[in-house]
């Protein structure tokens, strides 16, 4: 626990929660992880992200610009084996954070989650478990503090840089390969006998606002909840 | 941003939003677009905050489908109205502190020079007449004399619209606004003056009456910009909250405006005139 108490778990914490990294939570190295505010190896975080994801409500990978655009070489790799990790995780669903930019009068929660409202998306969509993957690290770290002040989900961060202290469970310096390791990890799970939360619901969901896109529909927002 | 950067990844494409989908597929990026094919593509900006009948969210909505480059272009602005929609535009948009838009812009101009030193990357100011004749004076001047070469885009509307009715140096003598009970006491800022003493390769005044002028005003100062000296555009864009006119008389209010003191003048240097010339000379063969 780095020598302190404080422990990263799912919220609501309330409004302005203090960032883990006041509270004593360190960033782990390469070959560890971080779960709940403690430093784990690198197997023993992924054996918990994989948990989580197949056995709470609703998970969702929430991609970010660096994954969703080809952008430079060895993106489309890693997008690949994002899809890879969403095969595994029966109903999951893939709720893109497209880019940055603020969205009013308000965002669609079903297509999209934006940085400067994400627990819009995660209200609507009723979700418990998520996964950040592909998010620049500044923009992570607002979003995931304001996950944590207002929802109960958990957050897992694949990060191609350092980690997110904020996040539930976070792997640093994550590329492909660290993805696919989770991916083995959720198989292997299966294989130990866990049985996932939506085992009888394969592949991956669409919402209601992907359906309707991917039939050529026209395309209606979410209504405003009253 | 480049071309690039707009290619989804691939397996990725059903999961994006329906705007996304657009503008990868209908977007400007990348095309030669006219004023007459507004309305068959994907525009920059779609939806936005601004108010009813605002002619600041007109100017800014024309003033995107003249950018030359959209998918190498950056867009500084800062505190004020116009960022509320130029934030939200498909295109990069740097928020610069009140006071320090044009000195952003100068090292993110310089910045891409360094890293992209073979493909001409636009950057322009596009601020307000606060942010860019009161608080961000000094930088605005010092951007100019020093030559450097980025667009600043003045929305004049001629008040702090965005905090209740300020007066700003742009604010007409006599002038009575909410926050400025007893009338301005001083002339407005002669920044088309200040531009032309500062050496501006391309000054230009206007106001949002015209849309095919304001497209080429708007292209020739990105592109005078990209290779020959910095270029100003000072578009009167009333706050019609502020100045309290019905949004039907917007236009109405443009229109007498250019008619009785703000008119349409466009100040070239003899470089960017040669620079016009050699393009439009290009674009015939």
């Amino acid at each position: 626990m780095n020598g302190n108490e404080y422990r990263v778990k799912p919220g609501p914490e309330g409004l302005l929660p203090p960032a883990a990294a006041c509270c004593g939570v360190v960033l782990s190295e390469k070959g560890q992880g971080l779960v709940e505010g403690a430093l784990k190896s690198e197997n023993d975080t992924l054996r918990v992200m994989a948990r989580e994801l197949l056995t709470r409500q609703n998970p969702t990978i929430f991609p970010g610009p660096l994954v969703l655009w080809a952008w430079r070489e060895g993106v489309a790799d890693k997008a690949a084996s994002v899809l890879e990790l969403a095969h595994e995780i029966p109903g999951v669903r893939i709720i893109p954070m497209p880019d940055y930019r603020p969205i009013y009068p308000k965002i669609d929660p079903e297509a999209v989650i934006n940085p400067c409202h994400p627990n819009l998306t995660i209200w609507h969509n009723k979700i418990e478990v998520c996964v950040f993957i592909g998010v620049h690290c500044h923009f992570a770290n607002i979003t995931l503090k304001m996950i944590r002040a207002g929802t109960n989900c958990y957050t897992i961060t694949l990060c191609h840089e350092a980690g997110h202290e904020d996040s539930m469970a976070s792997l640093p310096f994550a590329d492909a390969n660290q993805v696919r390791a989770l991916t083995e990890t959720i198989r292997q799970l299966k294989r130990e006998g866990l049985r996932p939360r939506y085992a009888d619901t394969p592949g991956i969901l669409l919402t209601a606002a992907q359906e309707a896109l991917s039939q050529g529909l026209v395309w209606q927002p979410a209504p405003v909840a009253q | 941003m480049a071309l690039r950067t707009l290619q989804v990844s691939p397996g990725f494409m059903r999961f994006m939003p329906k705007e996304y989908q657009d503008l990868v597929e209908k977007g400007p990026f990348g095309r030669k677009l006219k004023l007459s094919d507004l309305g068959t593509y994907k525009e920059l900006l779609e939806e936005h905050p601004m108010c009813e009948g605002c002619a600041m969210a007109f100017f800014i909505r024309l003033a995107l489908t003249a950018l030359p480059a959209p998918e190498h272009t950056v867009i500084v602005g800062t505190a004020g109205c116009g960022r509320l929609s130029l934030s939200q535009a498909a295109i990069p948009f740097v928020y610069g502190n009140y006071c320090d838009t044009n000195g952003v812009a100068t090292g993110i101009k310089r910045g891409l020079a360094l890293r992209f030193p073979d493909q001409p990357k636009d950057v322009v100011v596009i601020a307000g007449d606060g942010g860019l004749s009161d608080i961000g004076f000094s930088q605005v001047m010092h951007g100019w004399f020093r030559q450097e070469k980025f667009t600043t885009v003045m929305l004049d509307n001629e008040v702090y619209g965005n905090t209740g009715g300020q007066e700003s140096g742009m604010t007409k003598r006599g002038e009575v606004v909410k926050m400025a009970p007893i009338g301005k006491q001083f002339e407005k800022i002669d920044m088309i003056g200040l531009a032309k003493t500062a050496g501006v390769a391309y000054i230009a005044r206007l106001t949002p009456t015209n849309p095919s002028r304001i497209i080429s005003t708007i292209r020739k100062a990105v592109l005078i910009a990209r290779e020959v000296g910095p270029t100003y555009v000072q578009a009167y864009t009333s706050c019609n909250i502020e100045y309290s006119i019905p949004p039907e008389k917007v236009l109405e209010d443009a229109r007498q405006v250019e008619k009785e003191r703000y008119g349409f003048l466009e100040i070239i240097s003899d470089e960017a005139k040669a620079f016009l010339a050699a393009q439009d000379a290009a674009h015939r063969e």
